[in-house]
């Protein structure tokens, strides 16, 4: 499990498919996060978890925190930029009031996130009042617009890229409904007007504006006011991403960020369920290990980076090979051969893409058939329309029944069973816990699965099996331990939280790396409770008697098996003694002995035995001091 | 290698109940040898068959008895001629006893091996065991196996029981059948080996363990419930994908002369300054860099080693939660699975209890690993409980690893319930639903369940080897197509959709599926640039325009018909045939129409193209007839053929038969090569396939 990066990032080939997939439909991102910044944004509040009022500004602002630290881990190639508007200041390239474009040193107004930009967006609320300020736009009297603004300011940022290669998006987070509200007659409908034809002149340009709406107390964001035209949205749509008013702060948070990150399809794949009933299926990588970035050697001197060139030298001739080579394997004492294509023709065993073959009840699907994450489906009409109905037919009857389907994934680099189970749609107060669709497992073939558990048995015995007694007390112990609030990803990794602090900390050329808490630790509070003290024993002591302590040391073989190294040492420092070691060190004859006598030396100083008979020679040296 | 060697002793039955499944015996004993011979070379492999007409074996020569028991192959260090033997297992014509043949088995493993090599002495029988064996001369059946088995514990043998039961012999005597299980049951227990019954050739090929792999703990410590309380445990892989060998690189370079030739290909990795290519920057002049976003942050390997994550070796108990919790979806990896450390009866029972506690009120344990010191992370998992079926193995946990925060990505969808009405199923198609999942039911009460993982072969494993076995004897053999016992893993069973067929023809008739015309063209590239179906027909020169030419013909301006588009490919090619305004139009047209077809056969799902296929055809047909082409037509025909037939799409063949399409012939086109009476021999030899 070391975390070497060259070795996690060999595997998984699924990520593979889906960055070879991405590099074609080129789904790089660009994205403007527009922030309202007037003065209602940090009036208003909602209540945050530990019962704090926290403004709507800040939650917006620890949204794009918290997705711009996810993105540069994720070491994507999107890119963004930061804009407030209804503010005091200006700063933009058009130099338009009310707009102002956040950014660090070293960085383009869109571009991928920094180090810098991270750490000083962290600081934003407390500079902002003096660095930015804010003050709304949009007054009687004046021809200010700083909606339109914005949206200009936006546009123009996103001028950068073709839409063929890129995926351009401006996120607007305001809590206003009505942003010309407070003005009236001809200058409204102008206003208004000018505003929805920026809106459509982006979107023309194939940037799609999204809107995150923030909920006042008590008070529905009202689309329909003015937005509504803005996205060009239907009544449907609207109703779908538009918050509860009485949604909490972390809810809220949650929310916003979900929506933050656009979805990214791995690929689209052909579900046949029957001859000639085929539907359309894209294909989600939900869950997916999150790894320390790949490695780039640098020259150590200039910490540039190298370019590395890999090369085929043919070994009986030094030849250096073009093509890939031919690949053989030893076989009877020949070398058979195969071509790469004959390679890819044996792994090719079905036309389909992904074939049903029947169901099974959930009860068949065992906690050990389970090889790989597994991939998410959910159906799309864009190319066979009808899929969609067909999809959460069967994904109903699945639910109802109790059924998981069973299919045959003909991927062409790892054809596999699968095991597809209908997820019902999870809701909580905070919107979709567990999106609605199917998950598919990839199961094991009777290649992959051991027996493991037999490998020890109880030969002609029985195994000790617990008595009712032994299962109360677990039982009891289970009461009392008991994670009523767990969800899977509530850890965040530690190992991982290291990396990227300590990587972060020399970008910034920090002295300090911060310390990370290991929130994977068991609760040692929680477990120093008298109750779950009292479980414990009683359950220690149902099974394990009086003698706990005993049963354990005997059963380690720990001391025992000190014991003997001790033993053994104590002998080697005998038998050492009759070489006189730094005289054979001097004359450089330690060479001239044999491995088990050099070991003799090592096991006696408690020195590591391992190694070739070099190294355990210098170790010897650098023991001696010479 | 030689302290790991084993002797396996293959007990098979030949009798006539047997033969339908020989086969598959003969596959799955061929591909053990076979792996053998590169994963065990030194092992020593042994054949006995029972149920033949003729005896041949010691125990018969010494002391009589034993009779239509044949040792096939002495236990000798394996080699490639036993596949030849096992390839070949003759058939047998009387209903054999295996009780003889394990007791001549089990002689041959003593007179062989005595005392030694203890526990690796493998015996593994293959029968439908439907018949009675012969009755003892005293005492009675079930003395007569016990003391066998007792036998074989104290030499320390162990015995594998694959049990094949195909449907026909249900109706045999019951009777007989229990007896025997209940005495290959006992052998089973008293050597803690495995006896498994399988129902379908498919499960045979799965049942037998064809590599044999020693475990490996990856874990030995201790179970922390609290740090008062710890059990003693050790974890071992309990699914671990067993990879496509890795092939070594060769090289043909050397000369065939040079016998002594390794063809070894060396990889090399040079580092290069980027604005200087020719200097070669030296390992000790590296170092490591981390990206940050744009940034690359060089890192040396001391400085990480001060402030990397170094958590304690150790499983910890995090809690308990219900196991409705942890989705199904949520586990990561391949599993473990957690014993208490063998011998420890106390930690045996701590862990029974916990397991049964577990499985009583539905919970699960949610655990903090770090198998090793040393570890550079953290695994956060979840133990389930794996309550053992059988007395002499104890109960276990399976583990599971599950994502951290990071390893989530929260996508939003569109609730079912929000989307609009014309996507949501009616009552009427509900049910359709409701009937096709009950209908295609794989795990029917009463029979074994089809496909289950832990019998079901990989199917891409079993060709390689077959291939390799292949190769090993004509060296330019062609991959072998999947056979049809392979097929059920990888396509619906046959006569589950014929016995179903009502159901599924009404489920189809309920919803309508359309394609978009418009969008098909970007998916279709999409699916052709999948390496395996573009291979073929790239180094196919004949049958495929290249996308470049099809690309050009597309952007050129379109005032006349210029290319055959996928919507109405017919009317395209009439009018592309007709234009007279270039001497290319012709050709090109049928250029463009054969590669429109192979398109279609190539994206055909079960059929759903073939109409369109067949009417193409006929226009291609008809055109080149009309402008005397008919080599361009036969010679596409021909290898549409047999590209289907290499491609597992014999069905359109069949199609193409049953609705009479046959190549050119002389009488219709002066040029052709093709008599009438070949050209409809063509139809029958394309049935036949």
């Amino acid at each position: 499990m070391e975390l070497d990066p060259d070795e996690v990032f060999a595997d998984d080939e699924d990520e593979l498919e889906s960055a070879s997939y991405q590099g074609k439909e080129a789904t790089k991102e660009l994205v403007v996060y527009l922030v309202d910044a007037s003065p209602k944004m940090f009036s208003t509040t909602c209540q945050s978890d530990n019962g704090d009022d926290e403004s709507h500004f800040h939650v917006a602002v620890s949204c794009i925190a918290q997705c711009l630290k996810t993105q540069i881990i994720n070491s994507s190639y999107d890119e963004l930029a930061i804009c407030f508007f209804n503010t005091r200041e200006k700063k933009n390239i058009q130099d338009l009031n009310g707009v102002y474009v956040f950014n660090v040193a070293d960085r383009e107004y869109l571009d991928r996130p920094t180090a810098r930009l991270i750490k000083e967006f962290d600081y934003i609320e407390e500079s902002f009042s003096k660095l930015i300020g804010s003050q709304y736009g949009i007054l009687a009297g004046s021809r200010n617009n700083s909606l339109y603004n914005a949206l200009w300011v936006a546009q123009a940022l996103l001028r950068k890229g073709s839409t063929k290669t890129a995926d351009k998006r401006i996120l607007l987070f305001t809590n206003e409904d009505d942003p010309f509200g407070s003005i009236n007659g001809i200058t409204k409908k102008d206003m208004i007007r000018t505003t929805l034809q920026r809106a459509k002149d982006a979107q023309e340009l194939g940037i799609s504006i999204e809107l995150l709406p923030l909920n006042r107390p008590n008070e529905e964001f009202n689309a329909s006011h003015f937005y509504a035209e803005l996205l060009g949205l239907e009544d449907d749509d609207l109703n779908q991403f538009m918050p509860s008013a009485l949604m909490r702060f972390n809810d809220l948070k949650n929310q916003l960020r979900k929506r933050i990150f656009k979805k990214r399809k791995v690929r689209r794949i052909t579900f046949t369920i029957a001859n000639a009933l085929s539907i359309e299926l894209n294909t989600y990588a939900l869950i997916r290990p999150t790894v320390p970035g790949q490695i780039t050697w640098l020259d150590s001197v200039t910490n540039l980076p190298l370019k590395t060139e890999r090369s085929f030298v043919c070994t009986d001739t030094g030849t250096l090979l073009q093509e890939p080579p031919k690949q053989s394997q030893s076989y009877k004492n020949e070398d058979i051969k195969f071509s790469s294509h004959e390679l890819s023709e044996i792994k090719r065993i079905s036309t389909g893409h992904l074939r049903l073959l029947g169901f099974k009840p959930l009860s068949c699907l065992k906690d050990y058939h389970n090889l790989r994450p597994s991939t998410f489906l959910f159906p799309s009409d864009e190319e066979v329309a009808g899929s969609t109905c067909v999809f959460i037919a069967l994904h109903k009857s699945m639910l109802k029944l109790k059924r998981y389907a069973v299919a045959f994934y003909g991927s062409s680099t790892h054809p596999q069973l699968v095991a597809l189970i209908a997820q019902d749609e999870i809701l909580t107060g905070g919107g979709q816990v567990e999106p609605p669709g199917m998950h598919m497992i990839y199961l094991p073939y009777s290649d992959d699965i051991r027996h493991t558990e037999e490998v020890h048995t109880y030969t002609g015995g029985t195994a000790p099996r617990a008595t009712d007694d032994h299962v109360k007390k677990a039982t009891a112990l289970m009461r009392r331990i008991d994670l009523k609030e767990f969800s899977v990803c509530q850890f965040a990794n530690p190992a991982l939280q290291r990396h990227y602090a300590m990587v972060q900390a020399m970008a910034l050329d920090e002295d300090e790396v911060p310390e990370i808490a290991d929130e994977t630790l068991p609760d040692a509070e929680g477990m120093a409770r008298p109750g779950v003290v009292k479980a414990l024993e009683e359950f220690k002591l149902s099974i394990y008697g009086e003698n706990y302590e005993e049963e354990v040391d005997l059963a380690v073989g720990g001391k025992g098996n000190a014991l003997a190294k001790k033993r053994k040492a104590e002998d080697a420092a005998k038998e050492s003694t009759n070489y006189d070691w730094s005289e054979l060190a001097d004359n450089g004859k330690l060479k001239d002995l044999t491995v088990p006598e050099l070991k003799l030396y090592l096991t006696a100083h408690s020195l590591p035995v391992a190694g070739k008979k070099e190294l355990l020679i210098n170790r010897i040296l650098s023991h001696l001091g010479k | 290698m030689a302290r790991n060697k084993e002797a396996l002793l293959l007990l098979i039955d030949v009798g006539p109940s047997m033969h339908t499944v020989l086969p598959e015996v003969e596959k799955v004993c061929s591909m053990l040898v076979q792996k053998k011979l590169i994963f065990g070379k030194y092992d020593d492999v042994g054949v006995v068959i029972f149920g033949t007409e003729d005896t041949d074996n010691e125990l018969t020569n010494e002391v009589g008895g034993y009779e239509h028991v044949v040792v096939l192959n002495h236990l000798k260090v394996v080699d490639g001629d036993l596949i030849k033997v096992l390839e070949q297992l003759p058939r047998g014509t009387v209903d054999g006893d295996f009780l003889d043949a394990i007791v001549v088995g089990m002689d041959m493993l003593i007179k062989k091996f005595g005392q030694t090599i203890k526990g690796k002495k493998r015996l593994c029988l293959i029968t439908d065991a439907t018949h009675p064996i012969k009755d003892p001369f005293e005492g009675t059946k079930q003395d007569q196996v016990s003391t066998i088995a007792e036998q074989m514990f104290a030499h320390g043998m162990k015995m594998e029981c694959i049990v094949y039961r195909g449907q026909q012999d249900m109706d045999g005597n019951t009777s007989v059948i229990e007896e025997n299980d209940i005495l290959l049951d006992i052998i089973s227990k008293m050597t803690s080996s495995r006896k498994v019954h399988v129902e379908n050739s498919t499960s045979l090929l799965g049942a037998l363990r064809t590599r044999n792999i020693s475990p490996v703990t990856i874990y030995r410590g201790e179970l922390e419930l609290s740090s008062e309380v710890k059990v003693l445990v050790w974890v071992y892989k309990k699914t671990s994908e067993e990879k496509f060998p890795t092939l070594k690189k060769y090289s043909d370079k050397a000369p065939e002369t040079d016998k002594l030739a390794t063809h070894e290909v060396k990889v090399e990795f040079e580092y290069k300054k980027v604005d200087d290519p020719s200097k070669v920057v030296p390992p000790e002049q590296r170092i490591k860099g981390y990206r940050y976003g744009p940034q690359v942050v060089p890192i040396s390997s001391a400085e990480w080693e001060a402030v990397k994550f170094k958590p304690e070796k150790g499983v910890k108990l995090l809690g308990f939660t219900d196991a409705s919790n942890i989705m199904r979806h949520y586990y990561m990896k391949d599993v473990n699975v957690v014993i208490a450390q063998p011998g420890n009866m106390k930690a045996a029972l701590a862990v029974s209890a916990l397991a049964r506690g577990m499985k009583e009120m539905n919970k699960v344990a949610i655990v903090r690993c770090v198998w090793r010191q040393g570890q550079a992370n953290v695994v956060i998992g979840v133990l389930s409980p794996n309550i053992s079926e059988r007395d002499d193995v104890p109960d276990s946990f399976y583990f599971n690893v599950v994502p951290f925060a990071e390893d989530v990505r929260e996508f939003q969808f569109p609730s079912f319930s929000n989307l609009p009405s014309s996507m949501l199923p009616n009552n009427e198609q509900q049910e359709a639903a409701d009937n096709l999942v009950k209908m295609l039911e794989l795990s029917p009460t009463g029979k074994a369940e089809c496909l289950q993982p832990d019998f079901t072969p990989n199917p891409v494993l079993e060709r390689f080897y077959r291939y390799l076995e292949l190769k090993s004897r004509h060296l330019d053999a062609a991959v072998p197509p999947l056979d049809d016992t392979l097929k059920k893993i990888t396509e619906p069973d046959s006569d589950l959709l014929s016995h179903s067929k009502p159901v599924i023809d009404g489920f189809r008739k309920l919803f309508e599926l359309k394609e978009n015309p418009k969008l098909k063209k970007s998916s279709r590239r999409l699916l052709r640039e999948k390496p395996s179906g573009s291979n073929e027909e790239r180094d196919d020169p004949g049958n495929i325009v290249d996308a470049e030419a099809v690309n050009f013909i597309e952007h050129a301006s379109s005032f006349k018909v210029e290319k055959i588009g996928e919507s109405t490919p017919v009317q395209d090619f009439e009018s592309m045939m007709l234009r007279r305004d270039g001497a290319d139009w012709v050709s090109k047209a049928i250029a463009d129409m054969k590669s429109i077809i192979m398109q279609l056969v190539t994206d055909s799902f079960e059929g759903d193209n073939f109409q369109k296929v067949l009417e193409c055809l006929i226009a291609l047909r008809k055109g080149c007839i009309l402008e005397q082409e008919p080599k361009h037509f036969n010679e596409f025909l021909l290898k549409l053929c047999k590209f289907c037939t290499e491609k597992d799409l014999a069905s359109f063949n069949e199609f193409l038969a049953s609705k009479n399409v046959l190549l050119i012939s002389k009488s219709e086109a002066e040029e052709s090569e093709i008599t009438e009476d070949e050209a409809k021999i063509f139809l029958v030899k394309a049935e036949q396939k």
